[in-house]
């Protein structure tokens, strides 16, 4: 069938058009692994993802229920159409018989009658109310000489002696030897026809036997059908003029308002619309003898109801199992496309981590080494400025003494600011290393604040302290611990405005720990910072913050065997408690560096 | 009690023969080496009653050469001088004999705090 050839063709070329695209599809999901942080990366993804699914499972989906809907459609047809088929036939077999029964019964007693007998006009009488019994449907009969002049007539019409000879049909009937009119009014004013048989007397004197039928059979015909309410069925000459009356079309003799169907012998169905513009199956039968043409109609709806039900049916699935194709890969890609950021997020984090402890390592050890190097040609500024002031002291006479003296002490001084540089990027080195040791945890603040001293003077920050004197000493690793209050101390400084105050405590908590609180009051934070600012790469410092710092801080601190506690107020301020344990849990591999 | 007779072993001369000089002028002897074989040959030729060895020399390390003067020398005491972040070597130093140890830089009045306690001779803290 060419519909199945336009649908293969369809088909394919759809699966080349999509193949294409897959294959672009798929290169762009191999590609996917270049690296960059994009959000929008990840809702291309899944939107391709999504693509990629629908059509896979759609397409499908689609062609079946195509090609389900036309087979179906089909066979419902043919099942449906098929009896309207048969009826049709039947009918027109139960026409035939009808009109053929009349002519034969006619052409009998033409055949069984001689001329003579049938002239005769109680013999005529007699005949007709046999036919009229026997029969039924008979209006009239009469007789005709071949001059075409009815010689004998019985029934209801004073028509004996009329001359026919100038009509159509006597000249049909010499013709053909026999004839079945349309139907139609004439002067009797109801709806009949005409039939017709010739036959010739032993002289050769051709004479015509004419009877006259109630179209009124024809309706117990069609009644006989067993139609239902909305359908209709009737008989239309070749003209289409109704030749029996139509529930909705007319009644008899007016034009049917059906375009006449192409002449079929067998019975055929055809859609159609109706003068109302009703979709109809038409169902129709051409008869050759008597030309007429029997139509049944049925409203298409009603045919098929089944057919639009298990349409719905069918529509129904096919949109539900879409519902739930897309609902799933929805979920799904979600859910994949939200792990694959994960891991991309964590393979970033362990990267960026691993990043910046390799960095401390290197600034740690070019600190050493810059220290060292500094160290040496310091001692010798050191010596030689301590033996210019050694002479200067022997010899109270120079003129130059007291100022020469005051320079030498400047230099001793700046030496000692040298020193406690260096002193200090050593300590920054050495943090690197873990060593757990014992220490006071008030030296190692006011340690991390001689960093800030600088800052908080610039910037007028009221720096308080207040340390427990009688803080025991605890062991843990004095690198770690700087760095712990070093973040703490330079997230307070960035937090508070010039001039705002930032204040250390530390105290006994219990026996078994000590803690540090630094408690500023610059911006604080809100709740949802606040709980964020343990995660990596979590910063408010938009441009240059690593958002390593408390992540940091926090794994110090855990390691240390220590918690971290955190009270903010936005427009407060923040207070970082920092407890630890008096003896810090010692594991293997618990270094933070790599020197 | 005759004055300190001190080596200094640093390969810093100038740092070195600054810090003698200033030893002398508080009337200590001493007397500069700026290697260890100097050193060893010093001690040999004029005994000292104290070496201050820096633990950072070229050639012979000075652990090495602390190891030698206890050998040979054992009356003479060493105070070793150390980096910032050396204490192991100064632990491995001590381990080995020396008297005491001193962190750079030094201060002179500690230096010569830790000469008189090394050894029992006369020596200013003071010009």
């Amino acid at each position: 069938m060419p519909i199945d050839q336009i649908e293969v063709l369809l088909a394919m070329s759809l699966v080349r058009a999509i193949g294409g695209w897959v294959r672009n599809l798929t290169r762009e999901l191999r590609d996917f692994t270049d690296y960059t942080d994009s959000p929008r990366r990840y809702k291309r993804l899944r939107r391709n993802m999504i693509l990629m699914g629908v059509v896979g499972t759609t397409l499908p989906l689609i062609f079946l229920g195509y090609f389900n809907y036309h087979q179906f459609q089909r066979a419902m047809k043919a099942e449906l159409v098929q009896p309207l088929r048969i009826l049709v036939n039947r009918t027109k077999h139960s026409f035939e018989l009808f009109l053929t029964e009349r002519l034969s019964a006619l052409s009998f007693i033409a055949s069984a009658y001689s001329w003579e007998e049938l002239a005769d006009e109680k013999g005529l009488h007699r005949i007709f109310q046999v036919m009229k019994k026997e029969l039924g449907g008979f209006v009239d009969i009469g007789l005709i000489n071949g001059r075409g002049v009815q010689v004998n007539y019985v029934g209801p019409y004073d028509l004996k002696g009329k001359d026919y000879s100038d009509q159509a049909w006597f000249q049909e009937v010499k013709v053909r030897g026999r004839y079945v009119s349309e139907v139609f009014m004439g002067y009797r004013k109801f709806p009949h026809f005409v039939i017709a048989v010739e036959r010739q007397t032993d002289h050769g004197e051709w004479w015509v036997l004419r009877a006259t039928v109630d179209t009124e059979k024809f309706n117990n015909l069609i009644a006989s059908m067993g139609l239902t309410q909305t359908t209709d069925a009737f008989v239309v000459n070749r003209q289409g003029v109704l030749q029996t009356p139509s529930k909705y079309y007319g009644k008899v003799m007016e034009q049917c308002p059906f375009v006449l169907p192409p002449p079929s012998q067998v019975p055929m169905v055809v859609e159609t619309e109706d003068a109302f513009g009703r979709e109809v199956l038409l169902g129709y039968t051409y008869s050759d003898f008597p030309g007429f043409i029997l139509m049944v109609v049925q409203p298409r709806a009603e045919m098929l109801g089944a057919w639009f039900t298990l349409r719905n049916e069918l529509f129904v699935l096919f949109a539900g199992s879409l519902g739930v194709i897309y609902l799933v890969l929805y979920r799904v890609t979600g859910l994949l496309v939200r792990r694959i950021q994960e891991s991309d997020l964590r393979r970033e984090a362990a990267h960026r981590e691993m990043q910046y402890t390799s960095k401390l390592a290197s600034i740690g050890r070019l600190a050493a080494g810059v220290a060292h190097e500094i160290n040496n040609p310091m001692a010798i500024i050191a010596e030689k400025a301590g033996l210019m002031r050694d002479l200067l002291e022997k010899d109270p006479e120079f003129i130059h003494r007291e100022k020469f003296l005051a320079l030498t002490s400047s230099i001793l001084q700046s030496v000692d600011r040298v020193k406690n540089i260096t002193h200090r990027l050593l300590g920054f080195a050495r943090r690197m290393d873990v060593q757990f040791e014992l220490l006071s945890l008030n030296e190692v603040v006011q340690e991390v604040l001689t960093f800030l001293e600088k800052e908080a003077f610039h910037r007028s920050i009221h720096l308080e302290l207040d340390l427990a004197p009688d803080l025991p000493q605890i062991y843990s690793d004095k690198g770690q611990l700087q760095q712990v209050f070093l973040n703490i101390l330079n997230n307070a400084f960035e937090a508070v405005p010039d001039g705002g105050r930032v204040s250390v405590r530390t105290w006994k908590e219990g026996a078994e720990w000590v803690a540090v609180a630094v408690e500023d009051n610059g911006k604080g934070m809100s709740e949802e910072v606040m709980r964020h600012i343990f995660e990596p790469f979590f910063t408010t410092k938009k441009g240059y913050g690593t958002g390593l710092g408390l992540s940091i801080t926090y794994g110090i601190v855990t390691r240390l065997g220590g918690k971290i506690q955190v009270k903010s107020k936005e427009g407060v301020g923040t207070t970082f408690t920092v407890i630890l344990p008096l003896i810090a849990p010692q594991k293997e591999g618990s270094r933070d560096g790599a020197m | 009690m005759e004055p300190c007779k001190v080596l200094l072993v640093d390969d810093e001369e100038e740092f070195v023969s600054t810090l003698a000089e200033r030893l002398r002028l508080r009337d200590i002897v001493a007397e500069v080496a700026l290697n260890g074989e100097q050193a060893l040959k010093a001690v040999e030729e004029r005994p000292p009653h104290v070496v201050v060895l820096d633990v950072l020399l070229p050639g012979m390390g000075g652990l090495e050469v602390l190891r030698r003067i206890r050998d040979s020398h054992p009356q003479v005491q060493v105070i070793l001088l150390t980096g910032r972040g050396s204490d192991e070597e100064a632990r491995k130093g001590m381990a080995l004999g020396a008297v005491d140890y001193l962190v750079k830089p030094v201060h002179l009045e500690e230096l010569i705090a830790k000469i008189r306690k090394a050894s029992p001779c006369q020596a200013r803290e003071t010009l």
